[in-house]
C-alpha cells in the first residue's frame, strides 16, 4: 500500500526529528539530543494521541512549510507559533497551536515562525514513519546520527507517514508560563571566580546572544572573572552546564552539546529551569538564582506534576 | 580510588580521581567505567569517562544523587582478566596538503618535518578517552620532544581524518569541525561509523594505537577501496 507523505517545500531553519533523546553512548561522544522543550513535546504527541516517547519534527524559529498527499488526518502543532494552513480549495486559515487539526490531500501547512520562543513541535495522527537509530528517534546532526540519515529536513525532500487513526477533535488551553529566574546549581569550579562576580551573576541580567542554537547559548553580560586557571583537563559535560572561558562570558551546554570540553564549569542549570530557558530567544535577558540541591530536586518534582496535570487534561 | 564524589546539577555525578593526567588514573577511572557500563545501575543514563574525571548523569525520575554516590562508593570493581583493550594500527599521509601546520610544528620545534614525523610515529599510544564529537580519540603521551601548544587561533574548520597533536596529546578529527590541535597529517580509515550498530568506534578508551606512514598514493587508494 501506498504510504501517506508530506512534500517539504521549505525545510526551514533546524527542523529535525526528535524524540526524549538518547542514551548510553556519551563515552564515544553521541550527546542525549532529544526535544528541547520536553513539556511540549509530551504536549503535542499526548494531543494527536501518539505514545509518550514517539518522534516529532521539532522546529526552530522558522519552521518547515510541508504539503500533504494522502487521505484524511489530525495534526497538532504545539509552542508559540504562527503558522497558516493553505487548503486545497485555496482558501487560507490562520492556524491554531494545541488543537487538532484537520488536514487533506493537497492542504499545506506554512509554519511561518515562533512567536517570542524558539522551538515547536509538529505531530501527526499515525506517526511518522522512520526508523530509530541506536534506540532512538533523536537527531544528532553534527554526527550525522539519528533518522534522516541524521541530517534536518532539505527542501523537496518527502516525509512518509504511518497509517493514520481515525479523525478526532482535542485541544488544550494552554499557555506557556515564563518565569522571573533560571535557576542554577554551583559547578565544579564554582570558586575559581572572583566573588564581585559571583555576585554579578546572581544579580545582573545576561543577554542571551545570536549564537545560539542546539548546542549551546552563549550569553553576554558582566564578564566572569577566574582567578584561578582559565583551562582544566578536558573532561565530560552534562545538560545545563554553565561553562566560561577564559574571556569570561558564559556558555550553557544545550542538548547537542559536545561531550567533553576543557572549560571551568560555574554552574549548572536545574532541570526543572530546562525547557523554559531554552525557549528564551536571541535577544532577550535573564537572570539567574543559585539554589540548593534539594530544591533542585523538589522543583523537578513539581515540574513533572505540572506536566502530568497538563496531560491528564486532555481527554 | 575515587578522591571525591560531588553532585553536577540535579541529574549527574562527578567523580574526580586526582589532578594529574597519567595512564596509572585513567586506568582507574576506565576501571570504573567498564564496571557500572556492565552493571546497568538504576536510572544511570550516561557514562563519561575523561583524563582523570568520570560523569554520571542519571534520570531524576528513577534516582537521586545520595543514593547514586552511595551506590558507586559501595559498587565491586570487576575482576578484570579478560582484557577488552584492543592494539589498533592507524595509516596517515603527511604529505603537505594533509599536513597543514607542518612549517609551525618545524619552526617551533626546530626540527625537520621527516625528524618529527619519525618522533611522532614511532610510539605506541594509549587512548585516555573519546569524544567531544562522535569517536574522537584522545591519545597520549607523544614524545616530549614534539610537544606544544594548540594553535593561538584555532582553524573554524579541521577537515575530517586530520591528525592533531598539543601538549602531551595527539587526536584525530573523526567529522570536520572547529578545532586548535596542530596537524600532522590525515588518516583515510573511518574512525567512526554510524552505520555499524554495534561498534561505530574504531578506537577506544584503554586501547593501544599505532601510526604508519602511507603516500598520497596509498592514502587515495584507501578512498578508492
Amino acid at each position: 500500500m501506498k504510504s501517506d507523505y508530506f512534500k517539504v517545500i521549505r525545510g526551514g531553519l533546524n527542523s529535525t526529528f526528535q524524540d526524549q533523546g538518547r542514551e548510553n553512548l556519551y563515552h564515544i561522544g553521541i550527546p542525549f539530543s532529544g526535544v528541547m522543550d520536553k513539556r511540549n513535546y509530551l504536549i503535542a504527541n499526548r494531543l494527536i494521541n501518539n505514545g509518550k516517547d514517539e518522534p516529532v519534527l521539532e522546529f526552530a524559529f522558522q519552521g518547515p512549510c510541508l504539503k500533504y498527499f494522502g487521505n484524511k488526518r489530525n495534526i497538532v502543532i504545539t509552542g508559540e507559533i504562527n503558522f497558516i494552513l493553505a487548503r486545497n480549495n485555496s482558501e487560507k486559515e490562520k492556524g491554531e497551536c494545541y488543537k487538532t487539526i484537520e488536514i487533506n490531500d493537497g492542504d499545506v501547512i506554512d509554519i511561518i515562525s515562533t512567536n517570542k520562543s524558539v522551538y515547536g513541535y509538529f505531530s501527526v495522527s499515525g506517526g511518522f514513519k522512520i526508523d530509530k537509530v541506536w534506540n532512538s528517534y533523536s537527531t544528532t546532526t553534527r554526527a550525522n546520527v539519528g533518522p534522516n540519515n541524521g541530517c534536518k529536513l532539505i527542501n523537496g525532500q518527502k516525509i512518509l507517514l504511518n497509517e493514520k487513526k481515525p479523525i478526532f477533535n482535542r485541544r488544550l488551553n494552554f499557555v506557556n508560563t515564563k518565569i522571573e529566574f533560571i535557576r542554577v546549581l554551583k559547578g565544579t569550579n564554582f570558586d575559581y571566580f572572583s566573588q564581585d562576580s559571583i555576585n554579578n551573576f546572581f544579580s545582573k541580567d545576561f543577554e542571551v546572544t545570536k549564537l545560539t542554537d542546539r548546542m549551546g547559548m552563549r550569553l553576554k553580560g558582566v564578564k566572569l572573572v577566574n582567578l584561578k586557571k582559565t583551562n582544566i583537563k578536558s573532561e565530560g559535560l552534562v545538560k545545563g552546564t554553565i561553562q566560561v572561558p577564559a574571556d569570561g562570558n558564559p556558555i550553557i551546554l544545550l542538548s547537542d552539546h559536545g561531550t567533553i570540553g576543557g572549560y571551568p564549569k560555574f554552574g549548572v542549570i536545574i532541570s526543572a529551569d530546562y525547557d523554559k530557558l531554552v525557549q528564551t530567544p536571541p535577544g532577550t535577558k535573564i537572570r539567574f538564582k543559585k539554589i540548593e540541591l534539594k530544591d533542585a530536586e523538589n522543583l523537578y518534582k513539581l515540574y513533572n506534576m505540572e506536566t502530568n496535570n497538563i496531560l491528564n487534561k486532555i481527554l | 580510588m575515587i578522591k571525591n564524589i560531588v553532585n553536577l546539577g540535579d541529574a549527574a555525578i562527578y567523580c574526580d580521581f586526582g589532578e594529574e593526567v597519567t595512564k596509572d588514573i585513567n586506568s582507574k577511572v576506565i576501571k570504573y567505567f567498564r564496571t557500572l557500563k556492565n552493571k546497568n545501575l538504576k536510572g544511570v543514563t550516561n557514562l563519561s569517562p575523561s583524563y582523570n574525571k568520570l560523569i554520571i548523569t542519571f534520570d531524576l525520575n528513577e534516582t537521586t544523587f545520595i543514593e547514586l554516590k552511595n551506590n558507586i562508593l559501595n559498587l565491586k570493581l570487576d575482576d578484570e582478566t579478560k582484557n577488552e583493550s584492543s592494539k589498533i594500527s592507524i595509516p596517515i599521509c603527511c604529505d603537505k596538503e594533509y599536513s597543514l601546520d607542518i612549517d609551525r610544528l618545524e619552526e617551533k620545534l626546530n626540527k625537520s618535518k621527516s625528524d618529527i614525523i619519525k618522533i611522532f610515529i614511532n610510539k605506541t599510544y594509549f587512548c585516555y578517552m573519546t569524544g567531544f564529537v562522535a569517536g574522537m580519540p584522545f591519545l597520549g603521551d607523544i614524545n616530549y620532544k614534539i610537544q606544544l601548544n594548540r594553535l593561538e587561533t584555532p582553524r573554524v574548520k579541521v577537515p575530517k581524518g586530520s591528525v592533531g597533536i598539543t601538549e602531551q596529546f595527539c587526536n584525530v578529527y573523526t567529522f570536520e569541525s572547529p578545532g586548535g590541535w596542530n596537524i600532522i597529517g590525515n588518516t583515510p580509515i573511518s574512525i567512526f561509523d554510524s552505520t555499524h550498530k554495534k561498534k561505530p568506534n574504531l578506537i577506544n578508551p584503554g586501547d593501544e594505537i599505532t601510526f604508519y606512514e602511507i603516500s598520497k598514493k596509498d592514502y587515495i587508494k584507501f578512498y578508492e577501496k
